[in-house]
């Protein structure tokens, strides 16, 4: 058996390999790296909003700065590398193939990620993570707007180069007695989620160039100035960012298909639905990107147009959710922590789907666009979605990774504490918005129902800190020190833990 | 495993007529937002960084702070001389973004005397949160 950290090597050996499980290693640390460092600045953000008036953050422009970064940080370099950390650990393995189809072009698509990271975090830009013109290219202070740029195109490569080895090797590489009706939903998952994105991001790709050479002032594509027309750029970027939610959510669902049978000690309840759901989203998720832009005057029937198609994915999403609760019914589930992240996950995943709802009605969206009502909502799926499963899974691979266990009881009291803490933040922020509170603001007028929300979910905020700083305890010292784990059934569920996992591929 | 599939399939249903009723509902309300009185006053909006000026069909133009009557409907033609902002009334559900080169409309009817906040809701950069005025609705004089 091959455990990574089992058996100690000297790091660069795991730097320079290109096996999937040792890039999946980098892209783990990596990607947990930057899951402490954008929520640091969330703490400094709910901080410096606990009251109006200046708190903590000396000026406007490191605030907007510092939400900027957050943004970007946790959606590119912490939920994007984390799904690519699991798909490299499981697909291979899942798949039966000894490896990723393309060892090397893997290990590069791993590589560019650090030195975009650093772009984004030296030039500290604070355009928001869509970079909308004209601003971004009239009034964005540079060298930060033009590193922010450059970082966003690499991790754009970076991202295409993955999906690329992904589909190759579920579609490809898949061992023959193998079809694709019986490839696991997780790897499912990133079959579809890499299509989104070879479909999705060059218009990203081809948007950012754009705004590059408009800031140069060689072209005016989206500059009214120059003859250009800023909701053009809108519209690219939302092509590409509407479906990538549903890149960054898929994967996540993957996961907890995987954690909920298991934990139930129940077969799926419907493996086939789990797939059609996926296909669906992935298809129908590129009919309602402009559902972001309802308020930039767009008639009254393309209005309609991207709503139908918001509703439409709906039901993809609710399907989902009817998967995971049919297999808990009448099942003898185990609450180990993996299960109560996937659990609490699922919960919060519907309550941001309802919110979700309202937004795309669009007379509701007047009320609810740009307030911090849309930073609940989305924030319900990045974190309590997205961050819940993920951190499921985490603990749910940890035994994997390591060979030992985590500290259950810490496992569970950041589970609690996180999931105390979230609800206080994004259902409080729903609220905030219709109070009317507008996002991304530095300072707000001493009203007191905006103090009072305001306060709620700073001090939830801070609750989420401390337990994220016992789940960095858990981790770091479970990984030297945990008990030893039972490789064949670490969570006492009954069954294999995991796929065969003496067929481990061997480093070559 | 052998399981029934119905439960699914109503759950499917139920879920596709919600969204059903939901667009439906929402078209009609849109449909009757977007139908502007004949008669309203045009009032011109244009946001800069970081500040509200508004232009009366007389002329008279402010800064920071608009003056309406009761009883009237007003018709915003929102744009922007610099970047993108957002032109928001929440007490009043105005809420539309203004951009260089192009007009937005909008229309509104207070029907009450009193103060209301008036705010950018779109990112535009060192001073948005702060990119504030105020709606002042007053009674027809005569
Ligand atoms: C039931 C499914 C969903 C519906 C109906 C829905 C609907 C919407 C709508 C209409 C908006 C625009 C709100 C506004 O700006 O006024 C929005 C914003 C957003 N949604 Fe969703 N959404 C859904 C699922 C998701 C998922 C799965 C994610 C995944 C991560 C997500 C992430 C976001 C983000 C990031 C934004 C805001 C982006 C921004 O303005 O910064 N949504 N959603
Ligand atoms: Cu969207
Ligand atoms: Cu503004």
């Amino acid at each position: 058996m091959v455990l990574e950290l089992q058996k100690p090597r000297p790091i660069w050996q795991i730097m320079f390999s290109t096996h999937h499980t040792d890039v999946g290693l980098l892209y783990l640390i990596m990607s947990l790296g930057f899951l402490f460092l954008g929520g640091a600045l969330a703490l400094a953000i709910r901080a410096e909003l606990f009251l109006p008036g200046s708190q903590i953050i000396g000026d406007a422009m490191t605030f907007n700065r510092m939400f900027t970064v957050h943004g970007t940080t946790l959606i590119f370099l912490f939920i994007i590398p984390f799904a690519s950390a699991v798909g490299n650990y499981f697909v291979p393995i899942m798949v039966r193939y000894k490896d990723m189809a393309y060892p090397k072009l893997n290990a590069i698509a791993f590589w560019l990620i650090p030195p975009a990271g650093a772009l984004i975090w030296l030039g500290f830009a604070d355009f928001t993570w869509y970079a909308t013109p004209p601003y971004s290219i009239i009034s964005a202070p540079g060298p930060a707007a033009d590193m922010w740029i450059f970082g966003l195109k690499i991790l754009g490569i970076s991202s295409i180069l993955g999906s690329i080895n992904f589909v190759v090797t579920i579609m490809r590489c898949k061992h023959p007695d193998m079809s694709l009706g019986q490839v696991p939903l997780l790897a499912w998952s990133f079959l579809t989620s890499s299509l989104i994105i070879l479909v999705a991001m060059p218009t990203f790709a081809a948007a950012l160039l754009m705004l590059l050479t408009d800031r140069l002032g060689v072209s005016g594509f989206f500059n009214p100035a120059m003859g250009g027309d800023p909701i053009a750029y809108a519209h690219l970027f939302w092509f590409t960012f509407h479906p990538e939610v549903y890149v960054l959510v898929i994967p996540a669902i993957g996961m907890m298909y995987e954690i909920i049978p298991r934990f139930s000690r129940k077969p799926i309840h419907s493996y086939q639905s789990g797939i059609t759901a996926f296909v669906l989203l992935s298809i129908v998720g590129f009919s309602s990107w402009a559902h972001h832009m309802y308020a930039t005057g767009m008639s009254f029937t393309e209005k309609t147009v991207f709503m139908v198609g918001t509703l439409a994915a709906v039901p993809a999403s609710a399907l989902h959710v009817f998967n995971f609760v049919a297999t808990m019914w009448n099942s003898r589930i185990r609450f180990s922590t993996p299960m109560m992240w996937a659990i609490g996950g699922i919960a919060l995943f519907f309550s941001a789907g309802a919110g979700g709802v309202a937004n795309a009605a669009m007379p509701l969206d007047f009320t609810t666009h740009d307030t911090y009502w849309v930073v609940g909502h989305f924030h319900l799926f990045v974190m309590g979605t997205i961050a819940f499963g993920s951190i499921g899974y985490l603990y749910y691979m940890y035994p994997y990774v390591t060979g030992r266990m985590y500290n259950e009881t810490m496992g569970k009291v950041h589970f609690v504490m996180s999931f105390i803490g979230t609800v206080m933040v994004f259902f409080t922020q729903h609220v905030l918005g219709l109070y009317g509170m507008p996002r991304r603001i530095y300072d707000y007028p001493p009203i007191p129902e905006w103090i009072t929300m305001n306060q709620i979910a700073s001090i939830g905020a801070m609750i989420i800190g401390v337990s994220m700083a016992i789940f960095l305890a858990n981790m770091i010292y479970s990984a030297g020190k945990g008990k030893p784990a039972n490789i064949e059934d670490p969570f006492g569920v009954g069954g294999r833990y995991y796929y065969p996992f003496e067929a481990k591929n061997p480093h070559h | 495993m052998a399981h029934s599939a119905w439960p699914e399939w109503i759950y499917v249903g139920v879920v596709i007529a919600l969204m059903c009723w939901v667009g439906a509902e929402a078209w009609e309300a849109e449909r009757l937002v977007e139908h502007y009185p004949e008669d309203a006053h045009v009032i011109k909006v244009t946001g800069q960084q970081w500040f509200w000026t508004f232009e009366h069909e007389d002329g008279t133009k402010e800064i920071g702070e608009l003056h309406v009557e009761t009883g009237k409907a007003y018709k915003f033609e929102v744009t922007s001389k610099d970047v993108n902002h957002s032109f928001n009334i929440h007490d009043y559900v105005v809420l539309m973004d203004a951009i260089p080169g192009r007009v937005n409309h909008v229309w509104f009817a207070p029907d009450k005397a009193g103060e209301h906040d008036i705010q950018c809701r779109e990112y535009c950069g060192l001073i948005h949160y702060n990119m504030r005025g105020k709606l002042i609705v007053e009674d027809p004089s005569s």
